[in-house]
C-alpha cells in the first residue's frame, strides 16, 4: 500500500526539459518511478531521452493527463512561474501535485492551495519541500533513493535533509512511505494529513514525525494524535537553540513572541504520549525501540 | 524582512492610508532641518528600530521647539534599545488623540489563509491584551479569495464592537490596509494604535509590516530596505556572498546542509557543551545547502572564522543528491583558499552519498586542521571539547 504514491503512480513533471527538472526526472527514473511524461509549454511533441527511453513533452497538464492518465505530477519550475504551474495542475483534476521549489511568496501558495480545496480533487504538497518516497516503489521529488529501502515505518518531516539523516539512521528497517512537507509557512499538506493516512496504512507499523520550530503545527498534531492516532509515534524537534525573531533557513522556521518554541512543541507532543527523542540517532534508538516492543507484544 | 516605522509609513501613505507627515533624521542637524519642513509647533521624535519597547527605553519624546528637538534627537541617535543602536528618527507632528485602536492583518499558518485582528484598546501590547482580555481583541478569517471587502470590514469593526457609525470611515483604511497587505507582499501589516483624533480623523499612528522575502524578485524597490536592515557585520558580508547564515552568540562555528539539519546540529552542539567548562555553545547557523562547492565552502568558512568568538568549526553534512566525496573535496580546496586565514580546528562529519570517498579524500589531505568523526554526536561532542579548551 503506502500513502499517497506507489508502484501504480503516473507520474507527469512540470519543468522536465530544465536543468533541474531534467537532473530529477533521470534520478526518479532510475529509482522505479513510473515516469509518463514532461510539460513544458511551447515544447509539446518533442521529447526527451532518459538512457535510451524518450519521455514525450507536452504543453499542458490536461494534455499530458488525456494522453498518460498522469496522476501526480512534481514540480520543478522556477518560483516565478510556480503559481501558474501549479493552478494549472489544479484546474486540470489531478490527483497529487508534488511542489519541489522553494522560495514561492507565500501569497502565491495561499492562492493555489486554496484553489486545490475549492477544487476538491488535488492533494498538495509543499511547496519547498524535497517531496515523497515509497521505496521500492515510487519516488517523486529529490529524496535520495539509495538511503534506505522499503519496511513499516511511515515518516513525516518538514525538512529534506533531516527526513536524509533519519532514514539513513533507520535504514535497517526501511519505510513504507517518507513525506516531506516542506519548510514554508503555508503547505498544502500538514503533518496532521500525513499522520491520517498513516493511521490507515495496513504498511505502516510505526510513525515518526519531524518538527521544527514556527507556527503551531507540531501542538495540533499532538492534539491530533491523542484524538486519533493509534499506532505509536516518535517525534523530534529542531531548533531549541534557535532565538526568537530570526528565521531560521526555513521560511517557516521563525519563533514569534512566545510561539512556536521547540520546548512548547516537545512538551504538546509528550503530552499527547509521542516518545521525542533529543537528537536524530536518538530518536532512531526510540524507534527500534518502540518496534522490539511491538514484537514481543505480538 | 522587517521594515522600520518610517518606511512601514510610507508604504501605507502610497496605499492611501492616512498618515501624519514625518521627517527622517540621522543627525542632530537633519533633525533640525526635518522640524522646520513640518512648519515647526510640537512633534514627537521616535527612535527607529525593529524591537518593541522603544518607548519605555526613552526612544520617543515630545519636543516643542527646535532647540528641544536638537536637544532629543541628540538623546535618542545613537542610544542602545535592546542591543540595537538607534540610527535614525523619526520625527512627525505631535496628534491629538481622542481614542485609540488596534488593527493587523497577518498570515494565519494553521487555516492556510489570513487573519484579521481588531480591538477597541488599541496603544497597548497586543500580546498582553491577547492574553489578559481575549474578548476585547476581534479575529476573523480572511478568505484569500475575497479579502477584505466592504462586507468583511464592517464584520471585523462589529466584531471588535466599533459602533455602526463608525464602520464606513474606519472600514475604508481597513480596506486600504488589505491592499497594503496583499499587493505588498506582505506576511505582516500591524497598525498600533490607529487613532481618532479630536477633530475626528482617523490615523495610522505607528506601524509595523514585514515583507515576505521570497517575494522579492516582483519588488524591484526592496533593495533599499536592506540598506536599513543592518543587523550585524556578519551577517551582512555573508548576505553579500549569498549565504544563509544567522549569527548566535557561541564558540562553536557551524556549517550544514539543509535548513533543518542545521537546526538540529545546532542543538546537539548546545547538548554537548552544557557539562563542559564554559559552556560552549553554537557560534551561528549556516546552511550552505546542495552543492557545496569550494567556493561555497570557503566563504562560509571564512565567515566564520573571522567571528572573534569563534574557537572551534563543527562541519556536518549529510550527503543526499550532494556527493560526500565533493563537500571532502570542497573542504580541503576551502582551506588551501583561506591558507594563514585557518587557524581554528574544524570537525568534519560526513554521511550520505559517497561518505567512503569522501572520508578517503579529508584522510589523504591529513590536514592539521580536520579531525573527522563519523557520527554526528560523537562530532559535536569533539568540537564543543575543542572550544573549551580554546577559551
Amino acid at each position: 500500500m503506502a500513502i499517497f504514491i506507489d508502484e501504480y503512480s503516473r507520474v507527469i513533471v512540470q519543468g522536465m526539459t530544465g536543468r533541474e527538472g531534467r537532473k530529477h526526472t533521470q534520478r526518479m527514473i532510475m529509482s522505479g518511478t513510473r515516469v509518463v511524461g514532461g510539460v513544458t509549454p511551447g515544447k509539446g511533441g518533442e521529447s526527451v531521452l532518459f538512457e535510451e527511453d524518450p519521455v514525450p513533452v507536452f504543453n499542458s497538464v490536461a494534455e499530458a493527463m488525456d494522453a498518460t492518465r498522469a496522476n501526480v505530477s512534481v514540480i520543478f519550475v522556477p518560483p516565478k512561474f510556480a503559481k501558474a504551474a501549479v493552478l494549472e495542475a489544479v484546474e486540470a483534476g489531478i490527483e497529487l501535485v508534488v511542489v519541489i521549489t522553494e522560495g514561492i511568496p507565500v501569497h502565491d501558495t495561499v492562492e493555489f492551495v486554496a484553489a486545490a480545496k475549492a477544487g476538491g480533487k488535488t492533494r498538495i504538497i509543499g511547496p519547498n519541500c524535497p517531496g515523497l518516497i515509497s521505496p521500492g516503489r515510487s519516488n517523486v521529488g529529490i529524496i535520495p533513493a539509495h538511503i534506505s529501502g522499503s519496511g513499516r515505518i511511515g515518516l513525516v518531516s518538514k525538512s529534506g535533509t533531516l527526513t536524509y539523516q533519519m532514514m539513513f539512521e533507520l535504514r535497517d528497517h526501511g519505510f513504507s512511505t517518507a513525506v516531506g512537507i516542506g519548510g514554508d509557512p503555508v503547505v498544502g499538506t500538514k503533518h496532521i494529513d500525513v499522520l491520517q493516512a498513516f493511521e490507515h496504512d495496513p504498511d505502516t507499523d510505526v510513525i515518526v514525525m519531524i518538527g521544527e520550530i514556527g507556527g503551531d503545527a507540531e501542538e495540533r498534531a499532538a492534539a491530533y494524535i491523542q484524538e486519533h492516532i493509534s499506532k505509536p509515534v516518535i517525534g523530534y524537534v529542531a531548533g531549541f537553540t534557535a532565538p526568537p525573531g530570526r528565521t531560521m533557513g526555513h521560511a517557516g522556521a521563525i519563533i514569534t513572541g512566545s510561539a512556536g518554541t521547540a520546548a512548547a512543541k516537545k512538551e504538546a507532543l509528550e503530552a499527547a504520549g509521542v516518545r521525542v527523542g533529543e537528537t536524530p540517532s536518538q530518536t532512531a534508538q526510540l524507534v527500534r525501540d518502540t518496534i522490539a516492543e511491538l514484537r514481543t507484544r505480538r | 524582512m522587517d521594515l522600520l516605522e518610517f518606511q512601514a509609513r510610507d508604504l501605507f501613505e502610497r496605499f492611501g492610508v492616512p498618515v501624519l507627515p514625518g521627517r527622517v533624521a540621522t543627525t542632530v542637524d537633519e533633525a533640525l532641518e526635518g522640524y522646520e519642513g513640518l512648519g515647526g509647533g510640537t512633534v514627537v521624535v521616535k527612535a527607529q528600530v525593529r524591537v518593541g519597547g522603544r518607548g519605555k527605553a526613552g526612544g520617543v519624546k515630545l519636543a516643542k521647539s527646535a532647540s528641544e528637538v536638537a536637544e532629543v534627537a541628540g538623546q535618542i541617535l545613537g542610544m542602545d534599545i535592546k542591543g540595537h543602536t538607534v540610527e535614525t528618527v523619526m520625527l512627525s507632528p505631535a496628534a491629538e488623540i481622542a481614542d485609540e485602536y488596534y488593527f493587523s492583518i497577518l498570515l494565519d499558518r494553521a487555516a492556510n489563509g489570513y487573519l484579521a485582528m481588531c480591538s477597541l484598546e488599541g496603544g497597548v501590547e497586543i500580546e498582553q491584551l491577547a492574553e489578559e482580555r481575549p474578548e476585547a481583541l476581534a479575529k476573523v478569517q480572511i478568505d484569500p479569495a475575497v479579502g477584505i471587502d466592504e462586507a468583511t470590514a464592517t464584520e471585523i469593526l462589529r466584531q471588535a464592537g466599533f459602533e455602526e457609525k463608525d464602520h464606513a470611515k474606519i472600514g475604508l483604511v481597513l480596506r486600504k490596509l488589505w491592499h497594503a497587505f496583499i499587493e505588498s507582499d506582505a506576511t505582516l501589516v500591524e497598525v498600533n494604535p490607529l487613532v481618532r483624533t479630536g477633530s475626528g480623523y482617523i490615523l495610522a499612528l505607528d506601524g509595523k509590516v514585514t515583507l515576505d522575502d521570497n517575494a522579492e524578485f516582483r519588488h524591484s524597490d526592496w533593495a533599499r530596505y536592506h540598506e536599513t536592515a543592518g543587523n550585524v557585520d556578519l551577517e551582512k558580508q555573508a548576505r553579500e556572498l549569498d549565504l544563509n547564515y544567522v549569527k548566535l552568540d557561541g564558540s562553536v562555528g557551524i556549517i550544514g546542509n539543509g535548513a533543518g539539519l542545521v537546526m538540529s546540529t545546532l542543538d546537539v552542539v548546545a547538548a554537548a557543551g552544557e557539562d563542559l567548562p564554559g559552556q560552549p555553545k553554537p557560534a551561528n547557523f549556516l546552511d550552505i545547502g546542495g552543492g557545496a562547492s569550494a567556493q561555497v565552502m570557503a566563504n562560509g568558512l571564512r565567515i566564520i572564522m573571522s567571528d572573534p568568538q569563534v574557537k572551534s568549526v563543527f562541519v556536518n553534512v549529510f550527503g543526499g543528491i550532494t556527493a560526500c566525496n565533493e563537500v571532502a573535496h570542497g573542504i580541503v580546496t576551502a582551506l588551501e583558499m583561506l591558507g594563514d586565514e585557518a587557524q581554528l580546528p574544524i570537525v568534519v562529519r560526513l554521511d550520505g552519498n559517497s561518505v567512503e570517498v569522501g572520508k578517503a579524500i579529508l584522510a589523504e589531505a591529513d590536514h592539521p586542521l580536520i579531525t573527522v568523526k563519523s557520527t554526528m554526536d560523537e562530532a559535536a561532542r569533539t568540537a564543543a571539547q575543542l572550544a573549551s579548551k580554546g577559551n
